[in-house]
Parts: C-alpha cells; structure tokens; sequence
C-alpha cells in the first residue's frame, strides 16, 4: 500500500501540474484543464481524421463521424425544426466535448472533468444565458410573457409567475447537477466496489469483481445518456427561446 | 442513366435499396420518432433532479430576500412553498410529455417528442 491514502474520492482530487498566477488569480494548469484539454484534442482529431478521405462509402472510422453528426442533427430536427441548424455548431460542440470527457473518464487513472459541479455549472450558466439573451432578441420584451402560462385566470397570475420564474431559475442548477451527480455517484461506486475485490481477496473477490464489470458497462451507458440529455435539454431549451408559447 | 439500361445487377441493388428502405421506416415507426427506449432512459434521469433544482432556487431567493429585507424567516418560508411547487410541476410536465420546464405545450401541435407518447 502506497503511504497516501487512496480513497473512492480520491480520484476527484485537483491536482496543479503547472502552477501560474495572474495577478492575484490563480490560473494554474490542472488535471482538469490537461483532461479538458486532451478532450479537445480528441474531438479535433477523432472528426478530422474520420473525415480525412470524404469517401462516397464511408469506411468505419468515417461512419463513427458521420453518425455522430446526425445523431446531432436529428435531435435538432426533431426538437426545434429546421431553425435549429444555426444552432449546430453549439450543440455540436457541446455534445462532443461532454461524451468524449465522459468517455475519457471511464478509462482507469483518468480523471473525469465531468463529475466537477463548477465544470458542469458553467456549461449550464452558459446555455442558459445565452438561451434567455436569444429569447430577449427574438422577442424583445415579450420575452416575459414566457413566464405567464396561457389559460389561466388573471387571480391565479400572482401565485404562478413567481412559480414560473422559479422553475426558469432552477434550469441552469438541474442542468448541471444532473450531469455532475450522475458522473460523481457513478464513479465513487466503481471505486468502492474496486476496493473490495482487493480487501475481499482471491475467492471473495470474485462476486465484487463481476459488479465492479457491470457497473463499468452500466457507467459507459450513463457517460453517453448523461451527454445526450445535456444536449436534448439544451435543445429543449433553444425550442423555448425561438418559439415561447 | 435511364431505366432501360440498367443492367440486371443495378436492377437487383435498386430493389434490395427499395425493400432495406422500407425495412428502416418500419422499425422507425415502431420505435416512435426518438427511440422510445433512449428517451424513456433520459425520462428517468431527469425527473429526480427537477424537484432539488427548484428548491434549491426558491429557497436561495427567500434567503436572499430575508437578508435583504431583515425578514428573517418569512419569504425563506414563502419561497420554499413557491419552489416546491415549481419543482413538482415541472416534474408533472416532464412526465406528461406537456412540456420541457416553463410554458406549456404551444397549440400547434409540433412535435415535442420527448414525453411518451399519448
């Protein structure tokens, strides 16, 4: 046993590879950036070498990319309609970068940028700004009447616009604490079950091990579930903005 | 290339292109337009966070509002019952398919295909 602790949280740790500061901020290079970074790099390379031939009959690496483009654009289809494709790139972007950091996290010694609230929270805070700021462009000050549900009666507006603002309000926290939890229970559970297969040796170890196979395979469903729902609310989200109600 | 010149080949690919098609559309409309499974799967995974979410928003405004005001606990009390209620209508708007969060289902009908279908 290693002298530090190893803990099933302990894979959540940041840790600073390249300590900077700016100012009075710190803005070291952590796991997490090199993670998000890497991410970044995979995409890139994952859609542009995929796409390097253009081949008429897409081979299989081409078909990897071109599945995930329409995976993509039909959400968008059948979400929004055919306005939704100036949003694509967005929606694209975000998809990718979440599945593949997700993905990246399944893979032993990784670490998961996903399973950090603040990660998940700005992805969240910056759909839901620039979906309310769309709504304000699309629909100047009715914007507003958003928060009045149609068919219901003048008496009733003081109890349901606070509600409505409310359940605005909360999108940005459901979005990012759905993604975050999922990831973060996930993973701490792999570890816990891992570290029983160890203390339960040979013989024991054995039932541990099996759930510890399922739970990897029942984690790599959720990693790909949780980037599809983050990208089908914001879609969701977009549909709201463009057309209220 | 006009029909005639096809040759017996072409003709036999068109046809199994014709019937791979039909094929395809039959299981799309089986599964409904998103895939029932994957969308019931996402179903469940976002109804539990809908009710903590608003909660969490109402009483962060209370709170706010008592600091604010020097109210100490009476909006926090007020804000917890608005948010609860939030949380459970989205959560009953969520699983009756009537809409994503705020507003309701627009009256044209277009195809919000996440809710199960009714």
């Amino acid at each position: 046993m290693a002298a530090e602790s190893h803990g099933p949280l302990a894979q959540f740790e940041i840790k600073t590879l390249v300590p900077l500061k700016m100012g009075e901020v710190d803005v070291s290079f952590t796991n997490s950036a090199l993670f998000m970074s890497l991410t970044l790099v995979l995409v890139t390379l994952f859609l542009v070498l995929g796409m390097r031939q253009r081949a008429l009959v897409p081979g299989r690496w081409q078909s990897m990319v071109e599945i995930s483009y329409e995976f993509v654009a039909n959400l968008l289809r059948d979400t929004i309609g055919s306005e939704g494709r100036k949003y694509f790139p967005l929606v694209f972007t975000l998809f990718m970068f979440i599945l593949f950091g997700n993905m990246l996290g399944m893979i032993p010694y990784s670490f998961t940028f996903t399973s950090h609230i603040i990660v998940t929270f700005a992805m969240a805070l910056a759909v839901f700004i620039g979906v309310t700021v769309l709504g304000f462009i699309k629909h100047g000050f009715h914007f507003f009447s958003f928060f009045v549900p149609p068919g219901v009666s003048v008496v009733l507006w003081p109890l349901m616009i606070p509600i409505e603002i409310i359940s605005y309000l909360s999108r940005p926290i459901s979005l990012s604490v759905r993604l975050f939890a999922n990831l973060t229970a996930g993973h701490t559970m792999l570890k816990v079950f891992a570290g029983f297969v160890v203390s339960m040796g040979v013989i024991g170890g054995v039932l541990p091990f099996a759930f510890v196979v399922a739970l990897t395979g029942l984690e790599l469903l959720i990693a790909f579930l949780q980037a599809y729902v983050f990208t089908i609310l914001t879609c969701f989200y977009i549909n709201d903005a463009l057309h209220l109600h | 290339m006009t029909e005639q010149k096809k040759s017996a080949h072409e003709q036999d690919i068109d046809a199994r292109l014709r019937k791979a098609r039909q094929a395809a559309e039959q299981s799309d409309a089986k599964s409904g337009p998103n895939g029932s499974r994957r969308s019931g799967l996402a179903l469940a995974m976002r109804l539990g966070v809908e009710i903590v979410s608003s909660l969490v928003i109402g009483v962060g405004i209370g709170l706010l509002l008592d600091y604010w005001l020097d109210t100490n606990p009476w909006f926090m009390l007020l804000f917890f019952v608005l948010g609860a209620a939030a949380g459970l209508m989205n959560v009953y708007r969520v699983a009756t398919g009537i809409g994503q969060g705020v507003g309701y289902r627009r009256d044209d009908g277009s195809n919000n295909s996440d809710g199960p279908a009714q």
